[in-house]
């Protein structure tokens, strides 16, 4: 009995964590990145999830958002977790791999508009700074 | 005995559960969703109660023990409570918010007594047993739940931002927890796994909460097709 509620459990945590994180990036994926992040990391409208590392490379050194720092760790695990099944049952599944490898593009899409809104945020800090 | 970490992780959890409440006074839905209000301030209550009952008594003590497994059980009857409030927010139109929640509660009590006639059947540890039992078989019919409850959101194409996040975390909680009593039951010497788990999910649930209420109002949307780890 213990080992079949450990075992729906465990699928029903990976189904809930896959919508959660979907949540996340759904919520971002609307939205157009400015100019200026388009051209500092090289994405214009869609990314690569070869990318996300290097988007959270530049969102370290980006003086943080308590906001949005969650939604970051969070997609973090997700991004990490997608990475370990496209590498694994990927390799068994061409149809699973493709699909982790679109969910790992929106990932690194996800941490791009993060990054647009800490530089806006930060922008903004500085502005109000230098008028008083 | 806890040290410097362990007692962190208490004070931040109850922080946070405190904050769910706070965050939903001042974005306004406290009312909305005063279930899951109830459950987080009772869960602020009980960690105050733990942390005496520990003081007076210590870790190892069965005081500490009976407490910490009975406001468990409690508290997963909040979380039910909880679970109704979104029932009953997601089906408002359809009018069936009533017949949900006597079935629930039917549900609950059918659970209770389906634990105390399994751990009966065994009378050696009978107490703590029945509480490990219950507390396992409330979490899993916790996470079936949810799982119904995501399900008809996904049916009713429910597009709420709020309603879809605060459900999700939900089912992430009571999967860790449903997952990680199982493990305990099967493999009680698994400690390092099974007492670590519930933290983590403790301060989940508060910071996905948190950032529901402060991140999108009620009419904020999104598709849920879109949701679904199955493409639809």
């Amino acid at each position: 009995m213990a080992a079949l509620i450990f075992i729906f459990s465990f699928a029903a945590l990976m189904q809930f964590f896959v919508s959660y994180s979907r949540s996340l990036i759904a919520a971002s994926a609307r939205r157009a990145l400015s100019a200026d992040v388009q051209d500092v990391i090289g994405i214009k409208r869609s990314a690569s999830g070869d990318d996300f590392e290097r988007v959270m490379q530049f969102l370290h050194l980006c003086p943080d958002r308590r906001e949005d720092r969650n939604g970051i760790k969070a997609i973090g695990a997700y991004f990490r977790l997608l990475g370990a099944v496209g590498a694994t049952i990927g390799k068994l599944l061409p149809s699973l791999r493709v699909w982790t490898e679109s969910e790992r593009s929106q990932c690194a899409y996800f941490a791009a508009v993060a990054l647009d809104r800490r530089i806006a945020h930060n922008r903004d800090m500085f502005a109000e700074q230098m008028s008083a | 005995m806890p040290g410097p970490f362990e007692y962190t992780i208490w004070l931040v959890g109850a922080l946070l559960e405190a904050s769910v409440v706070v965050c939903s006074l001042l974005r306004g839905p406290f009312r909305r969703y005063f279930t899951l209000n109830l459950y987080m301030s009772t869960s602020v209550l009980v960690s105050a109660g733990r942390y005496l009952v520990f003081t007076r008594h210590g870790l190892a003590s069965s005081e500490y023990t009976y407490f910490y497994y009975y406001s468990d059980a409690i508290l997963t009857i909040c979380l039910y409570f909880a679970l109704m409030g979104l029932y009953a927010i997601v089906f408002e139109e359809l009018g069936a918010a009533m017949r949900l929640r006597v079935f629930m509660m039917l549900l609950l009590i059918g659970t209770t007594l389906f634990s105390y006639a399994v751990v009966h059947q065994s009378e050696s540890r009978m107490v703590t047993h029945y509480i490990v039992e219950i507390s396992q078989n409330l979490y899993f019919v916790g996470l079936i739940l949810t799982y119904v409850l995501w399900g008809a959101l996904l049916k009713l194409r429910e597009s709420r931002v709020r309603v879809i996040q605060i459900v999700l975390s939900l089912g992430v909680y009571f999967s860790i927890n449903a997952a990680n009593y199982a493990l305990h039951n099967a493999y009680p010497s698994l400690r390092f796994v099974w007492a670590f788990l519930p933290p983590a999910a403790g301060m989940f649930l508060p910071i996905a909460w948190i950032y529901a209420f402060m991140k999108f109002d009620d009419e904020a949307r999104l598709a849920p097709a879109r949701l679904a780890a199955v493409p639809r």
